[in-house]
């Protein structure tokens, strides 16, 4: 499904800046695999959705997904394929356009040909837009011919999730997504990640700094530190495992104590 | 006599529609990209010049010639975009860049089919235009005002395109790009092509403006374009007060054929109070600045009202007491 192979990134290479921030890593997922990433400070967690997303291009190494090698295709070629969440709830939308406008942009892009520049959604498309926001349970579809710009941080991350997913990305890359939500509407989130990924059986990655999110979600938890995966946990191994246990696997397996000062030990 | 009679009106209104393709172009590029196009005073130039040597040639049919502005009008918007995405040049320096080059264009293009090469100016007496064509058909009907219905029909044929193509893929990708460049960056939507074609369609309408402009005058010369881009601003400004910034596309596009003509009318306005007509440009300026300095300095003299209110209401609380 998605075969990272060995790949490195530096940052400002033979400069006093230089910072290795990927080194080596190899990471392969099975197709409807659901991985949760944790990982200490600048581990590379983000420079590792970065490179899978095509922001940049790897020093070395190759990313494969689908049984195709995109390790030199240009971002804006992958992200038909690949549908990413930010932290920051306002770089997924565009304010000044409406939800609808919005909506079918995602809905057109990933689900026309690249070159079919004229293609527009019809009445059907729109209808079935509203039952998506529907679903959302947020009484977006009430306002769909509202700028994005209106809506809260909460449920500009709700439409941008809606966006990703609404034609199936191959991989779902979620970096933090609900970090700058307060605790019930990022629970809503969260709640909403949980169902459409299960729903459309889709392959995602997910970074989080609360570590009960971490085992609780998906199938599958990474840790990361200094550019590298250290810990990767997986079936029997991971069920029934408390957070203390997954700090002290951190600290064998990077052979130093977890150290990120947003770490949520508790919910 | 009345003051304003009809037939300024109607010369107001003519002119309002051909202002209007340029405000569309801005439109496109200003308000939708976020871009300020200055190439636009030479590619209003250009489309009259080419407009203009199209009609007067053998090739002349004069619908040809408006397609051909178009084209060359693209072309130019191409050359632009090209800098700004691809060479990374600013994009008000680029168009900066492409204006001063289509001086020389343009003088060129003029001064085909002279002894010296260049010209600074083309009379049409001799050649047909769309207006003298569309005189048989349509004047028996509607007497002098056939003139305005032909470019209503460009006007708001142009409208209506532009109003459909924003709904399109590649429309709904230009907006966003203007919105959240990060986002489009992230959503398979090249932001330089993006850019690019939005540029060659807002300069294929200004290209378009300039040939029915000289096709209307039946002359052209080098000054046509100056300040065009001022104009179009104000007119895009006019409009945007009328219907209000929040609106969709089609109350906006909407405003830009309101603005436009409104524009021309409170010019006529002006001439008719005996305003020289050297006046014009300053008058355009000023209007511009005011229109774009106006919402700092309402929400600047709503916050020393509200400053005053509380001051007062303090002081009545003191003597209360
Ligand atoms: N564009 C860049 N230029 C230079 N250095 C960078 C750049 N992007 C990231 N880095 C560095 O690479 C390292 C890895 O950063 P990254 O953002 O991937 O960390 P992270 O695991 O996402 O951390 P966090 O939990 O803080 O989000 C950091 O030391 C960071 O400073
Ligand atoms: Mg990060």
């Amino acid at each position: 499904m998605l075969k990272i192979d060995h790949i490195s990134k530096t940052f400002n290479p033979g400069t006093v800046n230089e910072k290795k921030a990927v080194q080596d890593l190899s990471l392969t997922l099975d197709s409807g695999d659901f991985a949760t990433i944790v990982g200490s400070n600048g581990a590379g967690k983000s420079t590792l959705f970065a490179a899978i997303a095509g922001s940049f291009i790897p020093d070395s190494g190759s990313i494969i997904l689908e049984g195709e090698d995109i390790t030199f295709t240009p971002e804006y070629k992958r992200s038909k394929s690949i549908g990413r969440l930010f932290q920051d709830p306002l770089r997924g939308t565009a304010p000044n356009m409406t939800i609808e406008e919005n909506l079918a942009l995602a809905y057109l892009r990933a689900s026309t040909h690249q070159r079919a520049f004229f293609s527009r959604v019809t009445r059907k498309e729109k209808d079935k837009f509203r039952q998506q926001l529907a679903l959302l349970d947020m009484g977006l579809e009430d306002r769909m011919s509202q700028p994005v710009g209106l809506l809260s941080g909460g449920q500009r991350q709700a439409l941008t999730l809606l966006m990703a997913t609404m034609v199936t990305p191959k991989i779902l890359l979620l970096d933090e997504h609900t970090a700058a939500l307060d605790p019930g509407t990022a629970q809503k989130v969260l709640d909403l990640t949980r169902k459409i990924v299960a729903e459309h059986h889709i392959t995602c990655l997910m970074v989080t700094h609360n570590m009960h999110q971490a085992l609780e979600m998906g199938n599958r938890t990474l840790m990361m530190d200094r550019g590298k995966i250290v810990l990767d946990l997986k079936g029997p191994e991971r069920d029934g495992l408390t957070v203390d246990d997954l700090l002290q696997k951190f600290a064998q397996g990077a052979g130093r104590e977890m150290n990120n000062d947003r770490i949520l030990l508790s919910k | 006599m009345s003051f304003f009679t009809l037939s300024m009106l109607q010369t107001a209104l003519e002119q309002g529609c051909i202002l209007s393709l340029v405000t569309l172009a801005l439109y496109i590029s200003f308000t939708t990209l976020n871009l300020c196009d200055l190439a636009t005073d030479g590619t209003f130039t250009l489309g009259c010049a080419v407009s203009a040597q199209m009609a007067l040639t053998f090739l002349g049919h004069p619908f040809l010639a408006l397609l051909a502005a178009m084209a060359i009008g693209c072309l130019s918007g191409f050359i632009n975009a090209t800098l700004q995405t691809k060479l990374k040049v600013e994009s008000i320096l680029a168009g900066i860049i492409v204006n001063t080059g289509l001086y020389t264009i343009n003088l060129w293009v003029m001064g085909l089919g002279t002894s010296g090469g260049f010209s600074s100016n083309v009379n049409m007496n001799k050649a047909i235009t769309i207006f003298d064509l569309a005189k048989d058909v349509l004047q028996p009907m509607l007497g002098s005002w056939y003139k305005l219905a032909v470019l209503a029909v460009f006007a708001l044929g142009a409208a209506l395109l532009i109003k459909l193509f924003m709904g399109t893929r590649l429309g709904l990708s230009i907006r966003a790009t203007g919105d959240n460049a990060d986002m489009v960056r992230a959503s398979s939507i090249n932001p330089g092509f993006t850019i690019t074609a939005g540029l060659c369609l807002a300069n294929a309408l200004t290209g378009l403006a300039g040939a029915l402009q000289s096709q209307y005058q039946k002359s052209c010369d080098i000054n046509i374009g100056t300040g065009m881009v001022t104009i179009a601003l104000a007119s895009l400004i006019i409009g945007q007060t009328l219907v209000g910034r929040r609106g969709g596309v089609g109350r906006r596009i909407a405003g830009v054929l309101l603005g436009s003509c409104l524009y021309r009318i409170i010019i006529a306005v002006a001439l008719r109070l005996n305003m020289n007509a050297n006046c014009l440009k300053l008058v355009s300026a000023i209007i511009v600045a005011i229109a774009i300095a106006s919402p700092t300095v309402r929400s600047a003299i709503a916050l020393q009202r509200q400053k005053a209110a509380a001051r007062a209401a303090k002081k009545g609380e003191e003597t209360h007491a």
